[in-house]
């Protein structure tokens, strides 16, 4: 089985060798795949039982704990990379957790489904309906996402936060890419993905 | 019970064994024992490699009966068969399975009910206090007589969970793999209170004697039994305890009197009594020692990380969330201390509501968790 695009995306921005911690790792598959390519010490956490068990099956450390209660255990600067993939919009408090991503990490790597993706707009806005689109598949009813956003409100909030961005790619939720997509990213981008440093915050 | 319904996924009918270690064992109370008997069982079959040795620790009031039948007649089988046998998350097909009783037990390991060479008397109070670091000293005795460099994994919950964690740092290149359950890297005030009103039970029992009963012919029947219904209440949630037993009256009605009325009432009193029974007063008294004593971080200036640094085991820590006596909270110390010292481990917080005994019992979620922690050390050892 070839590794969803998205991963490969995320491991070109991972040095060989270093420490990562992975939010909401669901069955181990980018660790796992981290660990072989990169040589990255990692641990994930994870909520799912059935989840957490298929991590262990392939021999990633995996820690079955809540990411909404934060990240308080984790000391600060004690991972080279913190990363959240698909999990930003159903976290409790976005904000709080990415700055305790990048306290805990020197970088953070974050993935969402981006909500101003053109097919969400239309949805929305046209047909006056909540988006039921690849990226977005539940209905409004049946959805772990509470924190929905856009390209642009990430990097609205990236700036009130002083987090840098240092690496941004957009893909469709097939995770295949063309340049219109990463010269109109809020409307072309279906999914977004960020490499982020708290660089640019006071203190640091 | 007939050979014909003994269950498939048993591994059947078992006998210990007892190994005579004659190599002297200094005791951290200062104490050195000359020679002392360890009574063990062991399941599966030991490999060419000598590789997949899996070392069984138990709890409180375990012993190294841990899987299959004593005989026919039996009605219960050794205390962790459900997760020990062909199939099972500890699979008999693939690893050997080594469990013992500890130094100062009761179940035929030297201990107080033994024989004293130097008086030709039991040892009673004489027999020293033992530690969970001594019991790891004794274990590597057992190892070494099996002819066994390294366990593929060392395994326990509760007590049996805390010596995991010190062969994990005590001889760390003697296991490959830690399993800690339902244990916690010290015990807490609370835990200390509870086992000292346990030990108070037995001690201000008329019938004990200063430990010396078995020379006046009796047991201090009441206090042991007083101290274990004690550990009941501790093994259990208060929401297991009510859905067991809610308020529920043995005759129906209010009978104005101190006799058994309410059904927890008549279920702790059957747990004590059968408990004195098959227990010895002194090894209760010196088990409760252990686990009070139990602090590997102590030398380490109480940096649970440090101690941890050096150890080449890799981990999987589980706890249970209805359990009081040992919460998730005293896991993710350890747990913590893990990821601090860059060990290698998982952890698993078993949703369950029964309490600390969860870690006996066949929840699907606990053993589909071990028995996948256990495929991966079968897979690594097959490399």
């Amino acid at each position: 089985m070839s590794l969803r695009p998205d991963l490969a995306i995320i491991s070109r921005w991972i040095e060989p060798g270093s420490r990562v911690l992975d939010l909401g790792c669901g069955d181990g598959t980018l660790l796992d795949y981290l660990q072989r390519t990169r040589a990255v010490h990692g641990y994930g956490l994870e909520i799912d039982g059935d989840n957490v068990n298929a991590a262990i099956r392939r021999g990633v450390n995996v820690l079955q704990v809540d990411i909404d209660q934060g990240l308080g255990q984790f000391r600060t600067a004690s991972f080279d990379y913190v990363v959240m993939t698909q999990a930003l919009q159903a976290v409790n408090h976005p904000a709080r957790l990415l700055e305790d991503m990048l306290r805990v990490g020197r970088e953070g790597i974050v993935t969402f489904p981006n909500f101003g993706y053109w097919k969400a707009r239309v949805a929305l806005g046209l047909r006056g309906r909540m988006p039921v689109i690849d990226s977005l598949p539940a209905q409004w009813y049946e959805t772990e996402n509470v924190h929905l956003c856009t390209v642009q409100d990430f990097e609205a909030l990236c700036r009130n936060l002083s987090i840098a961005i240092r690496h941004r790619r957009v893909v469709d939720w097939q995770h295949r890419s063309n340049w219109a997509m990463q010269r109109a990213p809020n409307l072309l981008g279906e999914i977004a993905l960020y490499s982020l440093s708290g660089a640019g915050r006071a203190g640091r | 019970m007939s050979t014909a319904t003994l269950p498939a996924d048993s591994v059947g009918l078992v006998s210990p064994r007892t190994l005579q270690v004659t190599t002297p064992l200094q005791l951290e109370c200062g104490v050195t024992l000359p020679s002392h008997e360890l009574v063990y069982e062991t399941y599966g079959t030991l490999n060419a490699e000598r590789s997949n040795g899996v070392l069984i620790c138990h709890a409180l009031s375990g012993d190294h009966h841990a899987a299959g039948y004593h005989s026919l007649e039996d009605r219960k089988p050794g205390w962790w068969d459900s997760c020990i046998g062909p199939g099972k998350p500890i699979d008999t097909n693939r690893f050997f399975v080594v469990a013992l009783n500890n130094l100062g037990g009761c179940k035929g390991s030297t201990g107080p009910t033994s024989i004293n060479p130097q008086t030709g008397r039991r040892y009673g109070p004489d027999f020293p206090v033992v530690t969970v670091r001594d019991w790891v000293a004794s274990q590597r005795e057992l190892q070494a007589a099996l002819g066994i460099e390294r366990w593929a994994a060392v395994a326990g919950g509760s007590l049996g969970g805390m010596q995991v964690l010190q062969w994990a740092i005590d001889a760390s290149d003697r296991l490959r793999h830690a399993i800690v359950i339902a244990a916690a890297p010290k015990l807490s005030a609370q835990n200390i209170a509870f086992n000292e009103v346990a030990r108070q039970a037995i001690l201000s029992d008329p019938d004990f004697h200063a430990g010396r009963y078995y020379d006046h012919g009796v047991l201090p029947r009441r206090g042991l039994m007083l101290a274990r219904m004690l550990g009941h209440i501790t093994y259990l949630s208060e929401d297991a305890m009510r859905a067991k037993f809610g308020r529920e009256l043995r005759e129906g009605r209010l009978n104005f009197g101190f006799d058994v009325e309410f059904q927890v009432e008549s279920y702790l009193r059957y747990q004590g009594r059968s408990f004195v029974e098959r227990f010895d007063a002194n090894t209760y008294l010196l088990m409760t020692k252990a686990l009070d004593y139990f602090d590997p971080a102590r030398e380490f200036d109480d940096d649970l990380a440090a101690g941890l640094r050096q150890s080449q085991a890799r981990f999987l820590v589980i706890s249970f969330r209805g359990d009081w006596r040992f919460p998730s909270s005293r896991s993710r110390e350890i747990v913590d201390a893990l990821v601090e010292a860059g060990r290698d481990v998982s952890y698993v917080d078993i949703a369950s509501r029964q309490g600390h005994d969860d870690f006996l019992m066949p929840i699907p979620d606990y053993q589909g968790a071990l028995g996948g922690y256990f495929d991966r050390i079968a897979a690594d050892l097959a490399r």
